[in-house]
């Protein structure tokens, strides 16, 4: 007889296998998933864009001959010492306490080798950090850990954290377990316990309080450092006009691909806007106001080629920043821990439990011993010459439409892959000359 | 000797490098500061021995993250008085507002008057002591140091408090989560003794009450999950 | 995102005096709200209902306004123009097809009353004092507010204090999150809003609480449940003026009372020039409370 034919069992779409081992994971703990990374999703990037490049209606500059200007100045506006950096790529905020003490000196080596700056982060200011770092911009953050004025003075910089692109509107969690006597003693907390971070400043809320927040800290630093504001991706054009009404000479945007040590996956994953969508808004607050180029904008979220560098630059930011690529140049989600990783349920690429403090790589990790692994005279070389590799390649990109200088590339360099890449960066779709919203149409 | 300086007639930013360059010093000089007008950022950053008068009501953040000076308000003072204080004195003799002492490391802040809301928020080693009243959602997430409260303290006073002690005299409206009452033992009478003489307060240790962290939001449990 | 001023006189010989301290007091506050400033001040009444109303071509606009509107609504008008604003007065009961007129013809109307008069308009707030002369108002109590605008365009329809009702205005610092929700709630009850402003949501709630037989008291208490975000409003009315903060209270706010006056500005600053103010009682209002001041 013949067999009556069976359906395939089918899994549901949205119930998938991923889906149903977290509904899993919570019933078991109670308790939501935290991790550190920034947004996995796929969301539209920069890759949906390209340059158009010179031919006959633009000259392109000759490659290695023709000088192409990479160099960048933050903090023109109010700041009696501006930072001058050489290419238009910085290290991101990251703080001491998620990072290991060489993996901060580490890209402290690199940075300075390839002339840019690197930032502290929710922790304080590290001898490691200050004493390798030639220009360090200092973060001033809701949890004030470790805040102290001589620090605040021997910066080159100070960067208020409003947001950022992981979790805008959210505080932070850091679990006992990285909560080290020195972590501890630094933080003014006890050894061991899980430290929530505050999502609001202590002593001012609201643009208005911040203006006068940052006179005090200008008096406090006589008037000298550039005085940066970080936001996240929430609402660009408000909170970029915002910032520059309190008085910001720095916007630094992070859109929802940046990273973070640790935070509720769900906010990583639900909350903000993709980088992409987040620069033209913010760069029209800027022209609106006329400070563009007067307060410079430095976009992070998701960085990873020089590519990148330059489509961003284009859409109308001053720099960018880099976290997550920094780790990984460092050494982070390296396959030769593969089999470490495995024993940690995870693998190559995927691990971010970097707040469980067991990284193998030794860079988010407060372990004695996994910190050994870390070679931060090496680790920062392999950092320069990543950081080399970006601005080589925003360069070539930049010669290839006609510019003499990186900051010259323009919003009509750029054509768009796809419809939501092309509504997003307000670049016309590939042969045409429209895009959605485009007035007119 | 006595310097003054007069805010209707000078800058700012002239009399705070002025302070910034005398405490710098160390020679222990005295400044007077008349009209203030409630202007902000007054004698911050002062990172050295120095004694400055304030005559009037200053706005937002005077004597912030002040190291070694003592800086005394003749009138009230606005929000986040001696903000991030690491160490000297810091002297209010009538009312302060919101963020008094927020996340201060050392130093003593003493305020002859009452204090808003979010008093000592964030506190990371200061001592501060209020003649009067305290507002709301003060010592919030305060992690270190010593408030002293002679009056009486607002609602959800030491929510999610770390390792600082809080001392109220009065009446506390509502404790904050994880906040709890706790015994009050011989080296905290000595303590809070030794804080009122230093404010020159006219209480006695044993009229308090010690208020401090019972810990259960240190480490995640499921069971403590509606106190997040 | 602002600063707030407001002064209420409790004595008749300073009423001359009132648009020139309120003058100063707003000038203080520009650092909080450089883009845009306002005030409501409460003047004479004159038996009739002012409506104050604003054009971006006053010349053109007031010219004959006053004859023009004494046609359609067959009573006595009187027309007082200031710079970009004019505030004409007509019989009571003749208010309602004046409005219709006017906002016909184009015009912007800032609010009406029988003493309340509204000058806002967009630029620092020492310009805008002085092209309304406000230093030479007098009045019984006013409100003002200098604005960094949060959300909505910098205009003169978005500058505060906002008028939802006959003698009732509000100004705001910080920020509403639900005040989508709410005028979408106020629109089903016929309640319309003039800006995209979350402000004056506030406002047409307040109005429409009291439009539904609410006392001032009750519609402010009802601000804390209803409204969702930060703020310390001060609503004015006829006969004085209201003071409330959101439960959470970080936005600023100071008060200073004297046997001439109660003052309120979201910085002591403000009051530095007021007479008496070193011997004034100074506070600061409490979360979730609400305060009024009446005559």
């Amino acid at each position: 007889m013949e067999k009556t034919p069976q359906t395939e069992p089918r899994q549901s779409w949205t119930f998938s296998k991923d889906v149903n081992a977290e509904i899993r994971r919570a019933a078991a703990t109670g308790i939501y998933d935290i991790r550190g990374g920034g947004a996995k999703r796929r969301v539209p990037h920069f890759d949906d864009l390209l340059f158009m490049g010179a031919s006959m209606s633009r000259y392109p500059l000759e490659g290695y001959r023709e000088k192409c200007d990479t160099s960048v100045t933050l903090g023109t506006r109010f700041a009696k010492k501006p930072i001058e950096l050489k290419i238009p790529v910085t290290i991101a905020g990251m703080s001491f306490g998620s990072l290991s003490g060489p993996a901060k000196e580490a890209l402290g080596r690199g940075a300075t080798l390839a002339g840019t700056s690197t930032t502290t982060g929710d922790g304080g200011m590290t001898e490691e950090e200050r004493g390798h770092s030639e220009k360090l911009v200092y973060q001033y953050l809701p949890s004030r850990y470790g805040m102290n004025p001589d620090d605040l003075r021997r910066a080159d910089a100070i960067e208020i954290v409003v947001g950022q692109g992981a979790k805008p509107g959210g505080g932070g969690m850091l679990l006992g377990q990285k909560i080290t006597e020195r972590v501890a003693g630094m933080r003014d907390l006890p050894v061991g316990i899980d430290q929530r971070s505050a999502c609001r400043h202590p002593d001012w809320t609201g643009p208005d309080d911040l203006e006068i927040k940052i006179l005090e800290i200008r008096e406090i630093t006589n008037w000298e450092k550039p005085i940066y504001i970080k936001i996240g991706g929430a609402r660009p054009y408000y909170d970029t006009a915002l910032a520059v009404k309190s008085g910001a000479d720095v916007v630094v945007l992070d859109g929802m691909q940046g990273g973070t040590a640790a935070t509720q996956d769900v906010f990583i994953e639900h909350v903000g806007q993709p980088t992409l969508a987040c620069i033209r808004p913010a760069v029209q607050a800027l022209q609106d106001l006329g400070m563009h180029r007067k307060v410079q904008l430095v976009v992070s979220g998701g960085i990873r080629t020089g590519a990148d560098v330059a489509k961003a630059l284009a859409l109308g930011a001053d720099a960018v920043s880099i976290g997550t690529a920094a780790l990984i140049a460092l050494g982070d989600n390296d396959p030769k821990w593969e089999s470490e990783y495995q024993k940690l349920g995870t693998t190559t690429g995927a691990y971010d439990d970097w707040h469980e403090g067991r990284d193998p790589a030794g860079i988010t990790t407060q372990d004695p011993e996994l910190m050994k692994r870390l070679d931060p005279v090496a680790a920062g070389r392999r950092l320069q010459n990543y950081l080399n590799v970006l601005t080589l390649e925003c360069q070539t990109l930049a010669r290839a439409c006609g510019h003499n200088h990186v900051h010259n590339l323009e919003p009509e360099d750029l054509c768009a892959l796809t419809m939501e890449a092309a509504a997003m960066a307000q670049v016309p779709l590939a042969g045409t000359n429209w895009y959605p919203g485009k007035p007119g149409f | 000797m006595t310097n003054t300086l007069d805010m209707t007639q000078t800058e700012l930013r002239d009399i705070n490098s002025t302070l910034q360059a005398a405490a710098k010093a160390q020679a222990n000089a005295e400044y007077i500061i008349t009209n203030p007008r409630g202007s902000h950022a007054m004698a911050c950053g002062l990172d050295g021995p120095l004694d400055v008068t304030i005559q009037g009501s200053t706005g937002y953040y005077c004597a912030g993250m002040n190291k070694e000076a003592t800086v005394t308000v003749k009138g009230s003072a606005g929000p986040g008085v001696a903000e991030n204080m690491m160490s000297g004195t810091v002297t209010i003799e009538g009312d302060a507002s919101q963020y008094a002492g927020a996340t201060g490391h050392g130093g003593l802040l003493n305020i002859k008057g009452n204090a808003s809301s979010r008093c000592g928020i964030s506190m990371k080693g200061i001592d501060i002591v209020v003649h009067g009243n305290i507002g709301h959602m003060s010592a919030f997430m305060a992690q270190k140091g010593n408030l002293v409260v002679l009056g009486n303290a607002g609602d959800a006073l030491g929510d999610s408090l770390y390792e600082a002690r809080l001392f109220v005299r009065g009446t506390v409206k509502s404790l904050g989560a994880d906040c709890i009452e706790k015994e009050m033992r011989p080296e905290h009478i000595e303590i809070l003794k030794e804080l009122l003489e230093k404010a020159g307060a006219d209480a006695k240790p044993e009229e308090f009450k010690r208020y401090g962290s019972a810990r259960k939001l240190y480490n995640f449990n499921i069971d403590h999950a509606d106190e997040y | 995102m602002c600063g707030i001023v407001g002064l209420f006189l409790k004595k008749d010989e300073l009423r001359p005096k009132l648009g020139d301290m309120l003058t100063d007091m707003l000038i203080t506050m520009t650092d909080r709200g450089p883009d845009s400033a306002g005030i409501a001040i409460y003047g004479d009444e004159t038996g009739g209902i002012k409506i104050t109303v604003q054009s971006d071509t006053p010349e053109t606009a007031f010219a004959d306004l006053d004859a023009d509107l004494c046609a359609v609504i067959d009573g006595p008008v009187t027309i007082k123009s200031i710079s970009t604003h004019a505030v004409l007065t007509v019989p009571a009961g003749s208010e309602k097809a004046a409005i219709a007129f006017l906002e016909d013809k184009g015009l912007r109307i800032m609010g009406s009353g029988e003493s309340m008069e509204i000058y806002k308009e967009i630029g620092l707030p020492k310009d805008v004092a002085a092209r309304f002369n406000l230093r030479e108002m007098g009045g019984s109590h006013g409100i003002g507010h200098t604005r960094m605008a949060t959300e909505s365009a910098v205009t003169t329809m978005g500058a505060h204090p906002f008028s939802t009702a006959d003698d009732q205005c509000l100004v705001h610092n910080g920020s509403l999150s639900n005040h989508n929700q709410m005028r979408r709630v106020l629109a089903k009850k016929g309640v319309f809003t003039r800006s995209e402003n979350d402000t004056e949501v506030g406002a047409a709630y307040i109005s429409s609480r009291i439009a539904d037989g609410a006392t001032l008291g009750e519609a402010l208490e009802g601000t804390l449940k209803d409204l969702d975000g930060f703020f310390t409003f001060v609503t004015g009315t006829k006969n004085g003026f209201g003071v409330v903060r959101d439960p959470i209270a970080c936005k600023p706010a100071v008060m200073a009372e004297t046997d001439d006056y109660v003052a309120f500005a979201s910085e002591y600053r403000a009051f530095a020039d007021l007479p008496g103010i070193d011997a004034a009682r100074v506070w600061e209002p409490e979360p979730a409370t609400v305060y009024f001041w009446e005559r």
